[in-house]
């Protein structure tokens, strides 16, 4: 192997990287409490809605979980706008990343819904609160407690994902490296550096789903 | 100016069998990684175990689409020519190396203590522990997630287009850029690759349901 490694464009870049890097991470942040909030309706649609919007959700279920993100992102990107709606990359980036996770994170909540005893619900009742008031204290809470670590994996593999989202140059991390290779062509360089952001990037947010679980989950809970 | 018709979608349809071939590629090549991988990581070999779990960290924790970048900007670094289906094809293994080693993982793991002492017991050596007893037993729980799994490396498939492997993600892309009808195209494209997906989901929930029932049993 003859061949020498020069970091020195790639650092010399830090604050366009940092800029992908703060992108990035309001992009995933963002895709993360909009998905969770679609999920959470398409979950309570799919547990308790009637049956034709049942059938509904689990059709966009099925569709998004069976196709590629990339797909869908060019869907959103190049399709939609065909129809008269025009938006930016970033825009078109996040409602794909939005409608993505929806869809994983309504069959991760779901699962944890149905996981919540009857007897839990009648309690509720017995105790004379009101239907949203039993969904989100004595169904909902509990419920995202039982599925934490699948949902917040789910929302590192999304963050991880977003990479994807280059591919219309939404201005994210993986861009600026795109960039930044067609300028400089140390391309190895940019992308390892790149993947060590990401892998940070990961540890990071799952550090912060620790504390958050420490912080609003963490509460005795009897067996 | 060229339109939809059945010649575009007879091309879009044609490359959907080297999604396929990419796919078997990468499940061939991550089941023989992942087995390393999950048997370095439940065995007693603490050099082992550290490794794996690094490979495991650094391959889910990391983007699939630098994976590729860097295999296929990283290959002329050690001086081997660069070509999207080996680029694509290693990228790929490595990745469902490093997800199907920890669904193993969990899966061998999953085995109750008692069979492993009885192995140990018979003082059957840790090949014939494994083949004979752990990994037949071990089989049965993976089976479900395994084709889930699938679903994913056929999925993970077409960010081999960004490189410019022409799958069907890729050719999609050519049609639009000479059609100009993104809508027809990437529904297409979307609609083949649900056909590719779908049976191996329904098959996964499937066995899962029955496996439950048979735990439940």
């Amino acid at each position: 192997m003859n061949y020498s490694f020069q970091f020195g464009d790639v650092f010399a870049a830090w604050p366009l990287l940092l800029k992908g890097t703060l992108n990035t991470i309001e992009l995933s942040l963002l895709a993360m409490l909009l998905g969770l909030m679609l999920a959470i309706v398409c979950a309570w649609g799919k547990t308790a809605g009637p049956r034709p919007l049942r059938w509904v959700i689990n059709a966009y279920i099925e569709l998004i979980r069976n196709t590629p993100f990339l797909v869908q992102l060019f869907f959103f990107f190049f399709a939609l706008p065909a129809l008269g709606l025009r938006w930016s990359a970033y825009a078109a980036a996040l409602v794909a990343m939005v409608v993505n996770l929806g869809a994983y994170a309504t069959e991760i909540i779901r699962a944890g819904i149905e996981s919540i005893p009857k007897g839990q619900i009648e309690a509720g009742l017995a105790l004379n609160l009101k239907r949203h008031e039993i969904f989100r204290f004595v169904i909902l809470k509990p419920a995202l407690r039982t599925v934490y670590p699948a949902l917040t994996s789910q929302f590192i593999l999304l963050m991880l994902s977003s990479a994807v989202v280059s591919a219309i140059s939404a201005d994210d991390l993986t861009s600026v490296a795109a960039n930044l290779q067609s300028q400089t062509f140390r391309s190895f360089e940019i992308y390892i550096v790149v993947a060590a952001i990401y892998l940070l990037l990961a540890l990071s947010f799952s550090a912060l789903f620790r504390v958050i679980y420490r912080l609003a989950l963490n509460y005795p809970a009897g067996r | 100016m060229r339109t939809f018709g059945f010649s575009e979608f007879l091309f879009i349809l044609e490359a959907a069998k080297w999604t396929v071939a990419l796919s078997m590629i990468a499940f061939v090549g991550g089941a023989i990684g992942g087995l390393i991988i999950a048997l370095s990581r439940t065995s007693n070999n603490n050099v082992a175990r550290l490794l794996s779990g690094a490979f495991i960290q650094v391959f889910q924790g990391t983007p699939l689409l630098l994976q590729l970048f860097l295999v296929f900007f990283g290959a002329p670094v050690l001086g081997l020519e660069v070509n999207p289906w080996v680029a694509a094809g290693v990228a790929l293994i490595l990745n469902s190396s490093a997800f199907l080693g920890e669904i193993w993982r969990g899966c061998i793991q999953a085995i109750p203590s008692g069979q492993w002492e009885a192995a140990q017991a018979l003082s059957l050596p840790y090949v014939s522990r494994m083949r004979d007893v752990i990994l037949p037993q071990a089989f049965k729980i993976a089976l479900a997630p395994t084709v889930g799994y699938m679903v994913q490396i056929i999925k993970g498939t077409s960010l081999a287009a960004i490189i410019g492997f022409v799958e069907i993600t890729r050719s999609g892309q050519i049609i639009n850029n000479a059609t100009f009808q993104p809508l027809i195209v990437f529904s297409v494209v979307a609609a083949i690759y649900f056909v590719l997906c779908w049976p191996l989901s329904l098959l996964a929930a499937r066995m899962e349901r029955r496996h439950a029932a048979a735990l439940a049993r």
